[in-house]
């Protein structure tokens, strides 16, 4: 072990313990971006529709949490899943009020309406809870960090990518094995055609928003128990972020977001991790690799020719 | 059905738009007319982010400006009228903001801004418009280096700087120190600047700054700066920045299993520091301005016996009481100068000498910088509690 490690250190300039580290920070942060990630795509595959309100649904969330522990003092779980469940509802009313009416208009009036929609929700979250930010309420048994070795884990960091892969199957489920899902994936396919062979589109495109925007609320969740300070703008990034991992894994592919996510998360860390010199731009790292995935593989690393819808 | 819906977004979408926007809001409490005619009032400019990364440290500047005005509604026998323009806590709305102020508002002088970047960002444009401008918290020297018409109450970060690495060498026993600095923000660049000189000087060591890492206004996880830092054993961290990223940087440090003392600048001396770092940020020190437990004038007991009538149970922030000294210096020069114009009150503002603020004595320098003690505090028991006073000179 002690040999392993100096041939480590030699070869990288950093000791086994720093890298396990940053390996651990980084696959709890790309686990984050591949839950939000999910939501992103599944919308995509289903409308043709790049939500840019996902970020902002996803901040409303963490005020919905925050308002249920400390206004309604309700205890963490109770408030978590009622927020989660008006998220669910938030992306049902936004679907119906923002995209329906123009789901026969040209694809970019539909885009417009997005970033409308997620401007009206910023502002909207700035007259409803102000501009200063608040504490997101913590819950000791998640957030506690554990000692292993000479790295120093936070139990948040196990329930993540846990919580992910959970999610990931259970939606796999659905969308393969359910009828539901059938019908999800006929609307993708051609909506017109699924509405004529009697599919409810209005209902299954519904039941689309409220399971991303639901999928949105849980990496919010997780997202603010990490880090612990929501604000009105606080999902812009996570947005961005997410739609990144979305495109690296092949835009409308589930399992493409979660595995864009993971390379996203962990790309971020370890550029800061082997050349700290340039931490202040891993952001820039985020959109230049965006840009070369565009250049050279625009349908994403899983690489299909059009890449598999919902 | 879905027409009424789609407009019915679409309105509210407009008044959204229309609430927060282009917030310029009027604030004249004591107004007894809605004109604005400059006849029978006299405009100042409030430039204050209100939103953002900084709107917390914006909010308590606010509070402390708005309060002197209800102590001191006139001068020359016209009522002040108070303009506040947020400036987003983003450089670019800054610029417009103070723009928005001079051109439109045409205010005789401007308070603000929080964060020296911010500053910065108007500082061309209230030198154009030569209209007076003081900061009452921007620390960077160059808010007002080369620019006549920018002034502050605060002192600066050469100053600063010294004073923290000062403490962490005699007081903590600090041989090395780490920095994490908010790389996109002039106050932390310049404050880890003037640290790193000093320190460097205290210990006749030039290695005695064993890293320094960088992250961005708005990151939220600085994990794999802190695990470099940590692989460097440092006896101190020094992270001069906003409050809003700090907080979360020392929570981050501490579940990463670092136990060193983490020390920063007057940034941190914000509520919202201590809700969201909460235990994590317990014991940590940082430089600021002013502390209600050691009063300095009896402008100081003034201050603190209408800020506590106003909010029981609640101690001022420094950066409030900086926020009124602004107002009743600018109120100051325009009495000595006996009029409204804003030439004559930067000429008056330039001499300001021996002026009894709520946070001190104010003598303005040739730069347009107060010169002033500096406190330090300590984060005990979730409250920022007083530790100690390093004298300017």
């Amino acid at each position: 072990m002690m040999n392993f490690n100096a041939v480590f250190m030699y070869l990288t300039g950093m000791d086994l313990g720093t890298f396990l580290q940053h390996l651990t920070n980084g696959i709890s942060l790309g686990s984050l971006y591949a839950l939000v990630a999910i939501g992103y795509t599944m919308v995509y595959g289903t409308l043709r529709l790049i939500n840019f309100a996902h970020g902002d649904v996803f901040m409303m969330t963490t005020y919905f949490a925050f308002y249920g522990v400390s206004t309604f003092m309700m205890p963490w779980y109770v408030s978590f899943i009622l927020a989660i469940i008006l998220t669910g509802a938030l992306g049902m009313l936004l679907e119906k009020w923002a995209y329906r009416p123009l789901r026969d208009a040209p694809k970019i009036s539909i885009m417009i309406s997005a970033i409308g929609a997620s401007f009206l929700l910023e502002n909207l979250a700035v007259v409803l809870f102000g501009g200063r930010p608040k504490a997101f309420p913590s819950v000791k048994i998640l957030t506690d960090s554990i000692q292993l070795g000479s790295v120093s884990i936070q139990k948040l960091t196990f329930v993540i990518p846990i919580v992910t892969v959970i999610f990931l199957v259970g939606l796999l489920y659905l969308i393969n094995h359910t009828k539901t899902g059938m019908a999800m994936r006929a609307v993708a396919k051609d909506y017109e055609t699924a509405g004529i062979m009697g599919v409810n589109v209005n209902l299954t495109i519904s039941q689309t928003f409220a399971i991303g925007s639901m999928l949105a609320a849980v990496g919010a969740i997780m997202w603010g128990l990490k880090f612990p300070q929501i604000a009105p703008l606080m999902g812009v990034m996570p947005g961005l972020k997410a739609f990144i991992a979305a495109v690296i894994g092949g835009i409308g592919n589930i399992k493409g977001a979660v595995i864009g996510g993971f390379i996203l998360g962990i790309g971020e860390i370890m550029i800061v991790g082997f050349l700290p010199s340039l931490s202040g731009y891993r952001d820039a790292f985020a959109f230049i690799f965006l840009i070369v995935i565009l250049l050279f593989k625009p349908t994403g690393i899983t690489g299909e020719k059009i890449a598999e819808k919902v | 059905m879905k027409k009424v819906a789609s407009i019915f977004v679409s309105a509210l979408l407009v008044g959204a738009l229309i609430a927060t926007g282009c917030g310029t809001k009027t604030e004249s409490p004591s107004a007894t007319t809605g004109s604005s005619a400059s006849g029978d009032v006299i405009k100042i400019g409030v430039f204050e982010p209100m939103t953002g990364a900084n709107a917390a440290g914006g909010a308590l500047e606010v509070e402390g400006i708005k309060l002197a005005n209800k102590l001191y509604p006139e001068v020359l026998g016209k009522k002040v009228e108070l303009v506040l323009v947020d400036n987003k806590s983003d450089k670019v709305e800054a610029s417009s903001a103070a723009s928005r102020l001079v051109e439109k508002e045409k205010v005789s002088a401007i308070i603000g801004s929080w964060g020296s970047s911010l500053s910065m960002a108007a500082g061309d444009i209230v030198k154009k418009a030569q209209v007076p401008t003081v900061a009452a918290s921007a620390t960077n020297p160059l808010v007002t280096q080369n620019n006549d018409f920018y002034f502050r109450v605060c002192f600066i970060d050469p100053f600063q700087g010294k004073v923290m690495a000062n403490y962490a060498f005699s007081k903590l026993n600090a041989k090395r120190v780490a920095i994490v600095q908010e790389i996109s923000s002039d106050y932390s660049i310049g404050l880890s600047k003037f640290f790193t000189d000093s320190f460097k000087e205290l210990t006749g060591d030039q290695n005695a700054i064993v890293g320094v890492a960088n992250y961005n206004t708005g990151d939220q996880d600085f994990s794999a700066q802190l695990t470099n830092l940590k692989a460097k054993n440092p006896d101190v961290i020094f992270a001069p920045g906003n409050f809003t990223e700090s907080s979360l940087l020392i929570k981050q440090a501490r579940q990463l299993g670092i136990k060193v003392p983490i020390i920063g600048g007057d940034t941190w001396e914000v509520p919202e520091f201590i809700s969201v770092g909460q235990e994590a940020v317990e014991g940590a020190i940082f430089s600021t301005f002013f502390t209600s437990e050691k009063p300095i004038t009896p402008e100081s007991e003034k201050f603190l016996a209408e800020y506590r009538k106003a909010n029981p149970g609640v101690e001022p922030a420094a950066v409030t009481a900086l926020g009124y000294d602004a107002y009743i210096v600018i109120l100051d020069a325009i009495k000595r100068a006996n009029s409204a114009d804003s030439i004559k009150i930067k000429e008056q503002l330039a001499v300001t000498k021996d002026f009894a603020g709520a946070a001190g004595m104010i003598t303005l320098d040739k730069n347009g910088d107060a010169v002033k003690d500096a406190v330090i505090k300590q984060v005990k028991n979730g409250k920022f509690t007083y530790l100690d006073i390093v004298k300017a000179k």
